[in-house]
């Protein structure tokens, strides 16, 4: 049951830009890390205020199972991640996004 | 509570009662207004397909509504609203607060972004240029 992000993530609408690759370069040990920056789209863009109305933003942080994407995932810093759950439960609550889907 | 409250209401109607939604969306800003409030927008968002049934419904009509009072008309509405068998669901969200925040927000990058000179700017005239031209070199 366990939803593969990292596969979505490549097909996905969402931030492509994150630390997909956590591991150590060649096969030496303690090799380099490659890091790319994780950065915040909200940020990015300079929002305030996430509209619960707004489905088609929102539907990119809904992978498939209809969870809301982990910030790890994702990149969101935790101004916008807690701004982007809310409105995510609250378009939940009208029908505009589902629950769950199966 | 003299402030003035802002709040977003959002309510899903019936979609076999699709031509009740003008008289509806006039009947529930008539006991808004007849409560001290304001209704400052009323749009119909149109029939879409709901996320799950809801009653059995697969879709329906959203309407939604900005209203500026003090709280108690909200109160009245949802009343109205739950004993309507039309109304498939609603939802009420204060905004007024989530609004500032965001407008100070606005105002502080602003003000940043003016205080702070444009990054070309900042490299020619550093203060070590300052410091330079200070003691005569």
């Amino acid at each position: 049951m366990a939803t593969n992000y990292e596969d979505r993530q490549r097909g996905g609408g969402y931030d492509s830009d994150d630390d997909g690759d956590r591991r150590p370069m060649g096969g030496r040990g303690g090799g380099r890390r490659m890091h790319r920056r994780r950065v915040c789209r909200f940020c990015i863009d300079k929002v305030d205020l996430i509209d619960f109305k707004d489905v088609k933003l929102l539907q990119n942080y809904l992978p498939e199972r209809g969870k809301i994407l982990p910030r790890r995932i994702s990149g969101s810093c935790a101004t916008h991640q807690r701004m982007l759950a809310e409105a995510i439960k609250r378009a939940r609550n009208i029908a505009l996004l589902p629950y769950t889907t199966d | 509570m003299d402030t003035k409250r802002q709040y977003e209401v959002v309510f899903i109607v019936d979609p076999t009662a699709d031509e009740d939604v003008p008289k509806l969306t006039e009947s529930f800003s008539q006991i808004i207004t007849d409560q001290g409030g304001v209704v400052t927008k009323a749009e119909t968002m149109g029939k879409r397909q709901l996320a799950y049934e809801i009653l059995h419904h697969k879709d329906g009509t959203f309407v939604l509504l900005e209203i500026e009072g003090s709280g108690k008309e909200i109160a009245e509405l949802e009343r109205r609203m739950r004993v309507n068998d039309r109304v498939l669901r609603y939802i009420t969200v204060r905004v007024d607060e989530d609004r500032r925040r965001a407008e100070k927000l606005k105002d502080r990058r602003a003000r940043k972004a003016a205080k702070r000179p444009a990054p070309g700017e900042h490299r020619r005239r550093g203060p070590a240029m300052e410091f330079a031209e200070a003691s005569g070199e």
